[in-house]
């Protein structure tokens, strides 16, 4: 009996039946579909942010050398200067390397901590299309003709109280909102699946006791054990995220543990306990993929609940290190500089449009996963 | 007599779906007369109950057209009527009993209010003369002590109970025509026999004419005055049931008729060895009540049965629902906790751990009942027999799992290059091969068939039984078949076992016990299951 006799081949593709039926629903959600694919244009251009705002060049040539400034730290004195790192911006090594070679910046030549030490009066400044181009170049040596006064410099959504630009932190705090939101949702849905699964598929005193806990647990004042830890401990992000993950997990043990409580007594899952097969590969194999369906369908809307918790904690200063981007920081610089809306409201876009295409994803998702769902 | 009450014309009845339309009833015509009774026959997937649905306009529009046809009833066309017109001529004219008595009735309601609304909404009758109704009604369906059960919910009858109130509910309005779709396929044998006598009764009782649908051919025989013959959206032949059954003339109708059950089960040889012998097992669920949740009493679903089971032999389980027959199987298969010797190969593993019946899970096997849930519907045909053998021999390369896959199906008759499909794009009767094919990669020496043809189509049925028939011949496989239907048994079965509420009846073998049983429930379950009679009444009930 050889193998070649009965050629026959795996399914093309990576996706089942099953999974190109739900892409079809999905994609038929057209406002899901589409937010989809503007949070991943957005989210992939937020990861290049390094490329997009920065206060050093992508390249450089200098006396003939090609330098990577984004990725490698050149000391001063490279360029005749004393500093352990090189200000790129300042006027002296500006003028040096562009007398040596070229320099190719990103778009927006500020970081997000970058101070912007031109602005034309005291901080929080105003957007550049907000003035007039005498007033927006009235602190460079030169004025209007000084070669500094140019549109990278500009501060496109103006700065904040610390004359750092708008933009850069925008960018920059989007861009760790969602790798926050990402990680601490995935940790949690890692953690949250196998209790849900060890409890709903074993039931009995295990489930009863997990159960208790869980209860326990859930009932602490979360909020105010965030602020008592994140005052004993440094700030960090993985010290907030490690506190934060201690109490999300607790969302997905419900739906998981009610699926694989419903699922254990299905036939096939009998069928596999008399074939032999062991606990862990039942879950594994036979019970969690009925799972996640409840749990993907609960991603989103987790990812978006992480991001809000993360900006309220920063908003109350109880986030992310002072200095680092954040949206909850500048929401706070927004409330007390009421003189300053360009802070608030580059805070409160950036948020809504987030948050409401995580939304849209996540009702996308639900449709796609709802097996009743028909379009027509 | 030959007043026509009904007359089907030219029915036709679409599905859209998706934007696309498939024809589940092809221009059927058919009339019922007065009085008279009509069986649609066919498989499931044939159209029957679609047919009977489009009568009084169930089916889900606009998902359903009908692209033509005609329903007279008393002259009247139904598929132009309006909805206040259907609505009056719906529950009142002609009602319907359907094959679900679980899931027909409202579990909110007590059985008074379900059959007061009836009465009240097309006739009026509130108070005290609906509750005379009512009573008169329950008397009528056979409800012993009606009164007392007047104030019951559903979940407090049994299924054959239920039914009987569900026809009640159907004949509250003396309605001319009864649509009964399969109103026996979800009970048991002797169930089954009462509620057909009931109907046959009352319908000469009302005068009433009746559109029995049914797949099983013997019900057919036993209650209607005509045939018609579906399959695939189309009447392949109707006419008088006596001349159908002596001389069908269509093809598809020979091949129904063809289809019970045959063969001769394996004789019985004590010479073989013993398999799976087992001494007094218990399987007891505790009650428990109180404060401290103490054991007050005990279910006992087996209580004591001994059995031997040889090699190459059938062990036939038969018994109605609730009689034990599938926990005693999980029982000796070590699925469930049992009490009693039970010995495998001559090894008593009665007092293995899981862990420790895992080695031996490859030489006894398991087939369920319901082809559809034993699948994992996220696996591939590949995946759920290779499954098996990634446990047991774990020695195997990927090559010659799948070789030893594809011979598994072929085995079972099935075309091996479809193994890299999924359970959906198969038949009922496909699955239940696939499930075979499952546990017979292993190897086994043992095989639990639990209820494996119940779910199936009656041709299929027979397709089975043959198939498990052959395997055993060819790999001497012990077998033990638990089945409520005593037709796959007598094929199958050398030896049995009849079972009833966890003890044994009558135990022997086969052909004693269906020559000339002793026991008086066995006598009744003969009657009910071969003959479709409802004897011995008071043996089944006790």
């Amino acid at each position: 009996m050889s193998t070649v006799a009965y050629a026959g081949t795996p399914e093309k593709g990576w996706l089942t039946p099953i999974g190109r039926r739900r892409w079809q629903n999905f994609k038929a959600n057209r406002r899901g579909y589409w937010s989809f694919w503007i949070f991943l244009v957005l989210f992939g251009l937020s990861l290049c942010a390094e490329f997009i705002a920065n206060d050093k060049p992508i390249v450089a040539s200098y006396k003939g050398e090609l330098l990577f400034p984004v990725f490698v730290n050149y000391p001063e004195e490279k360029f005749g200067g004393f500093l352990a790192e090189t200000d790129f911006r300042s006027d002296f090594i500006r003028d040096e390397i562009e007398a040596n070679g070229w320099m190719v910046w990103p778009p927006i030549r500020y970081s997000y901590q970058t101070v912007n030490s031109n602005i034309p009066h005291s901080a929080p400044t105003p957007p550049f299309w907000l003035m007039s181009e005498e007033e927006r170049c009235s602190a460079y040596p030169l004025g209007a003709d000084d070669p500094g006064c140019m549109l990278g410099n500009m501060n496109w959504l103006g700065t904040d109280d610390q004359a750092r630009d708008v933009t850069a932190r925008m960018i920059y705090g989007f861009r760790i909102s969602v790798l926050f939101g990402l990680a601490l949702t995935i940790a949690s849905a890692v953690i949250g699946v196998s209790a849900g699964a060890v409890q709903g598929y074993f039931g009995g005193w295990t489930d009863l006791l997990f159960q208790r806990f869980i209860e326990i647990w859930s009932s602490m004042p979360v909020l105010y054990i965030l602020l008592i830890i994140a005052a004993i401990l440094p700030p960090g992000f993985f010290i907030l995220l490690g506190i934060m993950l201690l109490f999300s997990w607790v969302g997905f043990v419900g739906v998981v543990r009610a699926e694989f409580l419903r699922a254990r007594n299905f036939e096939y899952v009998n069928a596999a306990r008399a074939l032999g097969v062991g606990n862990g590969t039942i879950m594994y194999r036979h019970l969690l993929p009925n799972a996640m369906v409840a749990t993907l369908t609960f991603l989103p809307f987790i990812l978006s609940g992480s991001i809000t918790t993360l900006t309220s904690l920063d908003f109350l200063g109880f986030g992310m290190p002072p200095g680092s981007a954040s949206l909850g920081e500048m929401i706070a610089q927004g409330k007390s500089n009421l003189q300053a809306p360009w802070l608030g409201l580059t805070a409160f876009f950036a948020m809504s449009i987030m948050l409401s295409l995580l939304i849209f994803v996540g009702e996308a998702t639900r449709d796609a996963f709802d097996p009743r769902k028909t379009f027509r | 007599m030959t007043e026509t009450l009904l007359s089907i014309r030219d029915l036709s009845v679409a599905f859209h779906q998706g934007g696309e339309t498939s024809i589940a009833v092809d221009h059927i015509s058919f009339d019922i007369r007065r009085g008279e009774t009509v069986a649609l026959v066919g498989e499931s997937g044939s159209g029957k109950s679609v047919s009977a649905n489009s009568i009084l306009k169930l089916l889900p529009y606009p998902a359903a057209s009908h692209p033509s046809g005609e329903v007279f009833f008393n002259g009247k066309d139904l598929m132009k009527a309006s909805d206040q017109e259907l609505r009056h001529v719906r529950g009142n004219d002609i009602t319907m009993i359907f094959q679900e008595p679980m899931t027909s009735l409202n579990p909110l309601h007590t059985i008074e209010q379900q059959i007061d609304e009836i009465l009240e909404l097309h006739q009026g009758i509130k108070g005290p003369a609906a509750r005379t109704r009512t009573l008169e009604l329950l008397n009528q369906v056979g409800i012993r002590e009606a009164e007392k059960r007047l104030g019951a919910y559903p979940h407090q009858l049994s299924g054959g109970q239920r039914q009987r109130v569900m026809i009640a509910m159907a004949l509250a309005n003396r309605p001319e025509l009864l649509i009964a779709d399969e109103p026996t396929t979800a009970l048991d044998v002797t169930v089954q026999a009462q509620i057909l006598e009931l109907l046959k009764s009352l319908k000469d009782e009302h005068g009433m004419s009746m559109l029995f649908i049914t797949h099983d051919l013997g019900i057919v025989r036993k209650i209607a005055d005509r045939v018609c013959v579906m399959t695939k959206g189309k009447i392949v032949e109707a006419g008088p049931t006596a001349e159908i059954f002596a001389n069908p003339q269509h093809a598809y109708t020979r091949h129904l008729l063809a289809s019970e059950p045959k063969g001769e089960p394996p004789p019985c040889d004590a010479s073989k060895p013993i398999v799976i012998e087992a001494k007094d097992v218990k399987v007891w669920f505790p009650i428990k009540a109180g404060f401290l949740r103490r054991v007050v009493d005990h279910v006992k679903a087996v209580d004591g049965i001994d059995l031997t089971l040889r090699a190459g032999q059938t062990l036939g389980v038969v018994g109605e629902s609730g009689s034990g027959k599938t926990t005693l199987g999980l029982a000796l298969t070590r699925l469930i906790s049992s009490k009693g010797r039970i010995a495998f190969v001559g090894k008593d593993i009665d007092a293995y751990s899981f862990g420790e019946m895992r080695p031996l899970r490859n030489r006894m096997q398991v087939v369920f009942q319901d082809p559809y849930g034993s699948l994992s519907p996220r696996m591939s045909i590949a995946d759920i027999i290779g499954e098996g053998l990634k446990i047991h021999e774990k020695a195997l390369t990927d090559g010659e799992r799948d070789a030893r896959v594809a011979a598994a199906l072929e085995e079972v008759g099935l075309d091996p290059s479809t193994r890299w499909r999924y359970p959906h794009e198969f038949s009922g009767g496909q699955r239940q091969r696939i499930a075979i094919a499952r546990a017979m990669v292993l190897k086994p020496q043992f095989v639990m068939l639990d209820e494996p043809t119940s779910a199936l189509d009656m041709s299929v049925q027979a397709q089975v039984v043959d198939l498990l028939r052959d395997l055993q011949r060819k790999h001497n496989l012990a077998y033990l078949f638990i089945s409520h239907d005593l037709k796959v048994v007598r094929a199958l079965a050398n030896e049995v076992i009849v079972m009833r509420m966890g003890r044994v009846v009558e135990q022997g073998p086969a052909e004693r016990i269906f020559e000339a049983p002793s026991e008086d429930y066995t006598k009744a379950l003969m009657a009910a299951a071969f003959n479709l009679e409802a004897v011995n009444l008071s043996a089944i009930r006790q």
